[in-house]
């Protein structure tokens, strides 16, 4: 089967041999783009965070035929070494990883974090759920679907509060 | 994973009534068959069948059975008239998670037993008249209300144990057409068909949940566990509590984590209903929740502890006029 994928604003069309290919999967093996990590493979540790049409998914538990014809994100997307995404310059900063073996996921997952935030989406911290704050709580709270094993989580919401606040 | 075809389906029609597994954010469903819990033959992938809207329905509201967990925590009405669905999905899994999980999704996910998940241990849920691995075992998450000899395992979701609470029902169609079920009746306790987790039959599709009109009054969903977030319950309290004059007018109360179900407590709330808030009425309505409690070992906690969270929480509903 053959399908269609907007990788980081480029299109690829993929042979998949079998649909039990996950979207992880087909990012690494099949596109090469290896910043999408792989930690679990069970939704339990955010480290294969990319977006989907600019929301946060873990693509270990979808499948990459579930996503023909869908426009998808990954750190290779979000900045390169030359030009730094402004969070990514802030994990440098601040630093947020140790191994950084998380810190793929960790980003993506803050960028588009940031977005429900501006967006106004509740999480189970806001005392009011139509208006959140942002807060060091908010941030922890939004980013428990990435966790550390090097346990740099002081410095992650750090790096975080700092790009936030950073002009775009 | 076991080999499968995929199909996707454009409409509910060519879902309804196929012999197909249907998949939707795939978050629980992928997660079991990467486990070979689950091995589906045939999946039908229903992202793409639209009933993806949250719409007004009377004084209620129609919840699309495609509609994303974040989107129904996030969407205005449901925020402002029936926070506690909010909080309730606000309370589970990930933000990457909840982006994907659907409404039909959420309430037809499995159980987290240990032993359901290890396709190596007796299992009656996973493999009728297997045995249950669990009785004798370790039994931390397992159920304290309403199990059987055959099965002790819990429902381990947060949405619908407030779905339970506010009254919801759930829409579903088969090839022989369209029906509601009460969302309290939804899950099945085990009894001798553990493997039967709902009243869903084979062929049917959930369509939408629907909400009656907005309860008001202080709404509340505790969720007790491990660590504050990305966890599982090891029990939760959803709570809807309208005062008047001092008196608790309207009382929902259901818990979830603690039996096959979300556990909705029809006498406790009648026994609370129209009297003056007071810890010792609040010990009272927990003895009749706890009635028929059991713990298995691991799990005996779970019986002070659902006690201890219900008065804690219906002392925060009642708080300002007591
Ligand atoms: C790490 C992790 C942590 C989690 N923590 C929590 C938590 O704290 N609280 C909580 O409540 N949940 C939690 N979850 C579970 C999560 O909420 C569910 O996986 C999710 O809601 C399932 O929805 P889905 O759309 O992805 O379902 P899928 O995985 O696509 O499907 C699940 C089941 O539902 C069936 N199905 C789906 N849609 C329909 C339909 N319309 N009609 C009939 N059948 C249908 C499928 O056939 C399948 O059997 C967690 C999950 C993970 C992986
Ligand atoms: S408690 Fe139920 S799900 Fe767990 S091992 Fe026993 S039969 Fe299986
Ligand atoms: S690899 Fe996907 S969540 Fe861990
Ligand atoms: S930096 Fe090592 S896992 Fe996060």
């Amino acid at each position: 089967m053959e399908i269609s994928l907007t990788v980081n604003g480029a299109q690829h069309r993929l042979r998949l041999d079998d649909p039990r290919v996950t979207l992880l999967d087909a990012l690494r093996q099949h596109l090469g783009l290896t910043g999408t990590k792989k930690g679990c493979d069970h939704g339990q540790c955010g480290a294969c965070t990319v977006m989907l049409d600019g929301r946060r998914m873990n693509a270990c538990l979808s499948l990459a035929v579930m996503h023909d014809g869908d426009a998808i994100t990954t750190i290779e997307g979000i900045g390169t070494a030359e030009a730094l995404a402004p969070m990514q310059a802030a994990f440098i900063r601040h630093d947020g990883f140790q191994c950084g073996y998380c810190t793929p996921g960790q980003i993506v997952s803050a960028t588009a974090m940031l977005d429900e935030l501006r967006q106004g989406w509740p999480s189970q911290m806001s005392a009011d759920l139509t208006a959140p704050q942002f807060t060091d709580d908010e941030i922890r709270e939004r980013m428990s679907g990435n966790l550390c094993r090097c346990s740099c989580y002081p410095n992650i919401v750090d790096a975080i509060r700092d790009a936030a606040e950073a002009p775009a | 994973m076991r080999p499968f075809t995929y199909t996707r389906a454009a409409t509910p029609a060519e879902a309804i009534g196929s012999a197909a597994r249907i998949i939707a954010g795939g978050t629980n469903l992928l997660d079991l068959m990467k486990h070979q819990v689950e091995t589906p033959d045939r999946l039908c992938d229903v992202n793409h069948v639209g009933l993806d809207r949250v719409e007004r329905d009377g004084d209620g509201l129609r919840i699309g059975a495609l509609v994303r967990n974040s989107d129904l925590a996030a969407d205005d009405a449901v925020r402002t008239d029936w926070p506690l669905l909010s909080r309730a999905i606000l309370a589970g899994a990930s933000g990457q998670i909840r982006n994907r999980a659907t409404t039909g999704g959420n309430l037809m996910q499995r159980t987290r037993c240990y032993y359901f998940y290890d396709i190596d241990a007796p299992c009656n849920k996973r493999e009728p008249g297997s045995g249950c691995a669990a009785i004798g075992g370790r039994t931390r998450l397992h159920a304290i209300l309403g199990a059987s000899d055959q099965c002790i395992a819990t429902y381990p979701g947060d949405m619908a144990v407030a779905l339970s609470a506010l009254d919801a029902t759930v829409e579903v169609e088969g090839p022989e057409g369209r029906r509601e079920i009460a969302a309290t009746a939804f899950h099945r306790l085990p009894g001798t068909t553990p493997e039967r987790d709902t009243e869903l039959r084979p062929g049917e599709m959930i369509l939408s949940v629907r909400l009656p009109a907005p309860l008001g009054g202080r709404q509340i969903y505790r969720k007790v566990r491990d660590r504050r977030s990305y966890a599982f319950a090891l029990v939760s309290v959803a709570a809807a509590v309208g005062m008047k004059d001092g008196r608790m007018e309207t009382v929902r109360l259901a818990f979830g984590s603690v039996a096959a179900k979300p556990w909705r407590a029809i006498e406790a709330e009648a026994m609370l209903a129209g009297q003056a808030p007071s810890a010792d009425l609040f010990d009272r309505a927990a003895d009749v929740v706890l009635a028929g409690a059991q713990g298995y070992g691991d799990n005996d906690f779970k019986i002070p502890l659902l006690r201890r969270t219900m008065r804690a929480v219906l002392a925060e509903a009642t708080q300002e006029t007591m």
